[in-house]
């Protein structure tokens, strides 16, 4: 370990790459007799001193671990079990300054350190409009009704017992807020992928399809065009809902994420599953249906999750989150840690379909190479991508663009700002750039 | 079948039949699941209003009566007039006589509107009527009489000069108020994000048809890769030490941007307020109290001066801290910071009752 690094932030793996986090921040620091210590400490159980033993080899190896030579901890000592000590960094968090009060404000997820494509439940997103509540599910109703007599021929309630009772489905879909990504229309303002992208999360979802509930009710699909989903917190949430999604069976009246009750934060006991649609659709807490045959116009409709265009006009009811991708690994604000091989990494996903192919770029979109696509690809689902790339060290820009089935090209930022402005804060699917320089560090910037 | 008579299977044949005929006519194919709603729970529940007003039940209420619920309710967090920035982003004002007369607020197109209040937004009446009635205060939703939400989007439309002082808006007069909404004209629905059905299918919009194109170049796509924007420095620094967001294994790290990187290795301990001005940020105190203002909570110079001279504020206020409270200060409630270290609630007390000076 003779070479120290030379720039800020970039980390050199050291001779086999058995230096701990404390030991790397020593060889940051200058401090010269770092090693020495590291090994002494490391192999004083072995009283065998001095450097001579890094020949050797690692510590690691050389001297067992506690965990190699002692009795571990016994079942069920975390009921339920909890991720690592070490995993502590990926949690969900609130980017500042975006909300006034953390009762209506949003929590992202940590995209920077997610495999695959499941979100866990713990680190799903969370947007609650006037928070949230853990609901008694023995208490909880869901009624199905309609806006006059004739849209449904039995209005009905339903106990959570007998939601449980009917023949269940279940899904993988993506869902994503309506503003994921919507403070960057203008100009890069986040530094990381949690809070550029982390209004984003993916599980299976398991419930009863709204169009079977609407059917037991009597519906009459000539004159049903929409229906009103409310929740039952304090907002008591509304959206309006197309008619077509439920005809299609997608739209799911669900209690099960990812083989579990829902989790609190997500809408327990009850939340809608509107594939394809952005999260606001998702109404949490589920407990009324109207059908009818006219949007509402609600709240979130009408002053919230409007589109300002270029002209002054505001797109009222835009809903499908289109085609898009980002890459999650490397991406901004971390730190490559030596030249050579990585395998880039990232999400896709799109509310037309399923992910036909993704392309990814080096040299911020002048060429671009086809990345694999990992299984399974399912509709309106989150699609993990891969690629090899070998970082020579120089200057990179990284992005990545998604083709979904419709032959959708998720555009460039210039190209969106063209049509869209600047000013709409929902529906930004621009392509995303990540930065790199020779000392390793990756930032967010924007490639028109 | 010999040792069956036919009478007995006929009879057989019957319940089964009956039984099915029964289940299917009574309760559908899932029998036993759910049950009729009562007229009183659906109007306990179905409390939504359209645009066309259909769901609004009938009342009245004057601008006046508003104003008095207004001061009483609401102004703590919107202002006296709506307009407030303080909490929320305001709900009144940028729209003009003019806007009024054409349905447009024109400031939205010119783009010189320093951000949009929920009027300059705002299309359909209905709306505001809607979201008052279900959602607010934030602290008590549907705790409102009909009256009082009939006087309270009265007051706001005054606030905006859609209507004038002396109106009483009732569900006779609201389409007059809708009429003089200063957005009314201002949505637009031609796009392609609507999932269902198209305008020309009686529905919403183009049939999802894309306004922007890409196209999927492979090589050679551009000559010149043009950075437009790059992240602010600030930006940086206000998200937390990266560094601690991210897996301490595998190919990247997190940036550290504590600030501390290169500090030397024993840095100075904090003094006394640097380091409890610390704990009320990390704790996000300071999103509801400033140290010589309110916020949603009360200033810090405030706290102090109220308790001032007593004896026990220490011991009453770290119980405060730890438990929550509301009403000494108004009707938003501080959350309880059971988070807190007995510690820390003792030493940022002692810190906000000094004068929560920053070092």
């Amino acid at each position: 370990m003779a070479e120290h690094p030379t720039h800020r932030g970039r980390i050199r793996p050291a001779p086999e790459n058995f230096l701990s986090e404390a030991d790397i921040a020593a060889v940051k620091e200058g401090r010269r007799d770092f090693l020495r210590k590291a090994l002494i400490t490391a192999s004083a159980a072995v009283a065998a001193p001095g450097l001579a033993r890094a020949a050797e080899g690692d510590p690691n190896i050389l001297t067992l671990p506690p965990w190699t030579t002692s009795l571990g901890q016994a079942v069920a000592a975390h009921p339920y079990g909890l991720p690592s000590q070490y995993e502590k960094g990926l949690q969900r968090r609130e980017s500042p300054g975006l909300t006034r009060m953390p009762q209506v404000s949003v929590a992202f997820t940590p995209l920077q350190g997610l495999f695959g494509i499941i979100t866990p439940s713990g680190l799903h997103f969370e947007r609650h409009h006037q928070g949230w509540s853990d609901i008694d599910p023995s208490r909880h109703r869901l009624m199905v009704h309609g806006t006059d007599e004739g849209f449904v021929k039995q209005p009905k309630v339903y106990t959570m017992d007998d939601i449980l009772r009917l023949p269940p489905v279940s899904r993988m879909h993506f869902i994503e807020c309506g503003a994921n990504t919507g403070m960057e229309w203008g100009n890069v303002a986040v530094p990381t992928v949690q809070y550029s992208h982390g209004m984003l999360s993916c599980s299976e979802f398991t419930g009863v399809p709204l169009r079977l509930l609407l059917e037991d009710c009597g519906v009459d699909w000539k004159k049903a065009k929409y229906v009103l989903a409310e929740g039952a917190d304090g907002s008591s949430m509304t959206r309006t809902i197309p008619i077509e999604l439920v005809q299609s069976d997608e739209v799911l009246v669900a209690y099960g994420q990812n083989g579990e009750m829902l989790r609190p934060e997500n809408g327990y006991p009850l939340r809608l599953v509107v594939p394809g649609v952005q999260g606001v659709s998702w109404v949490k807490w589920l407990r009324r249906i109207e059908v009818g045959d006219q949007p509402w116009a609600t709240k979130d409709e009408a002053i919230h999750y409007i589109d300002l265009m270029p002209d002054g006009r505001h797109r009222q009811y835009t809903s499908t989150q289109e085609c898009k991708s980002v890459i999650t690994t490397p991406s901004g604000g971390q730190l490559l840690l030596d030249k050579g091989f990585y395998n880039i990494s990232g999400l896709a996903w799109s509310g037309r379909g399923k992910i036909k192919r993704v392309d990814v770029s080096t040299d911020g979109g002048v060429n671009w190479r086809p990345a694999r696509i990992e299984g399974p690809v399912l509709s309106k689902c989150l699609t993990r991508f891969n690629i090899d790339w070998a970082w020579d060290g120089k200057p990179a820009v990284l992005q990545s663009r998604a083709v979904d089935e419709t032959g959708y090209v998720q555009p460039a930022y210039g190209q969106l700002r063209a049509v869209r402005g600047t000013k709409s804060i929902y529906h930004n699917n621009a392509i995303q750039s990540w930065k790199v320089v020779e000392s390793g560090e990756v930032s967010n910037v924007q490639v028109l | 079948m010999s040792r069956f008579s036919k009478a007995t299977l006929a009879a057989a044949l019957a319940i089964g039949l009956a039984g099915g005929v029964t289940g299917a006519l009574a309760d559908g194919k899932y029998s036993g699941v759910g049950r009729a709603a009562t007229p009183a729970e659906i109007h306990a529940w179905d409390i939504d209003v359209r645009p066309d007003f259909k769901g609004l039940r009938p009342g009245r209420g004057s601008v006046a009566q508003g104003e008095e619920v207004w001061e009483a309710k609401c102004a703590s967090c919107h202002g006296s007039f709506g307009e407030s920035n303080e909490v929320h982003t305001p709900l009144i004002g940028g729209t003009t006589k003019d806007d009024i007369k054409t349905g447009r607020v024109a400031s939205l197109a010119k783009g010189d509107a320093p951000q949009r209040t929920a009027i300059m937004k705002v299309a359909t009446v209905s709306t505001l009527f809607d979201y008052i009635n279900r959602a607010m205060p934030l602290t008590a939703p549907k705790s409102l009489s009909n009256d009082e939400v009939y006087g309270l989007v009265a007051y706001l439309l005054n606030q905006a000069e859609v209507v004038p002082a002396d109106f009483t808006l009732s569900d006779k007069n609201i389409a007059e108020a809708q009429a003089r909404m200063p957005n009314r004209n201002g949505m637009n629905t031609d796009h392609g994000m609507w999932p269902g059905a198209s305008a020309a299918r009686d529905g919403i919009g183009n049939g999802g048809k894309p306004d922007v194109k890409n196209t999927a170049c492979m090589s050679h796509c551009k000559t010149e890769v043009k950075i437009a924007s790059l992240l602010p420095v600030y930006a940086e620094a206000a998200h937390g030490n990266i560094a601690e967001q991210n897996r301490p294994v595998g190919p990247v790290r997190g940036k550290d941007t504590s600030g501390k990187a290169a500090a030397p290795a024993a840095a100075a301990p904090l003094s006394e307020n640097a380091a409890a001005t610390k704990l009320a940020a990390d704790n996000g105190c300071m999103a509801c109290h400033g140290t010589a203002n309110k916020i949603v909570g009360p200033g810090y110079n405030e706290v102090a001066a109220k308790y001032k001279g007593q004896a026990d504020a220490e011991s009453k206020l770290v119980a405060k801290l730890k438990a929550g409270g509301q009403g000494v200060w108004g009707a938003i409630p501080m959350p309880a910071q059971t988070q807190l270290k007995d510690e820390d609630a003792r030493r940022l007390v002692k810190w906000i009752l000094s004068g929560a000076k920053a070092q």
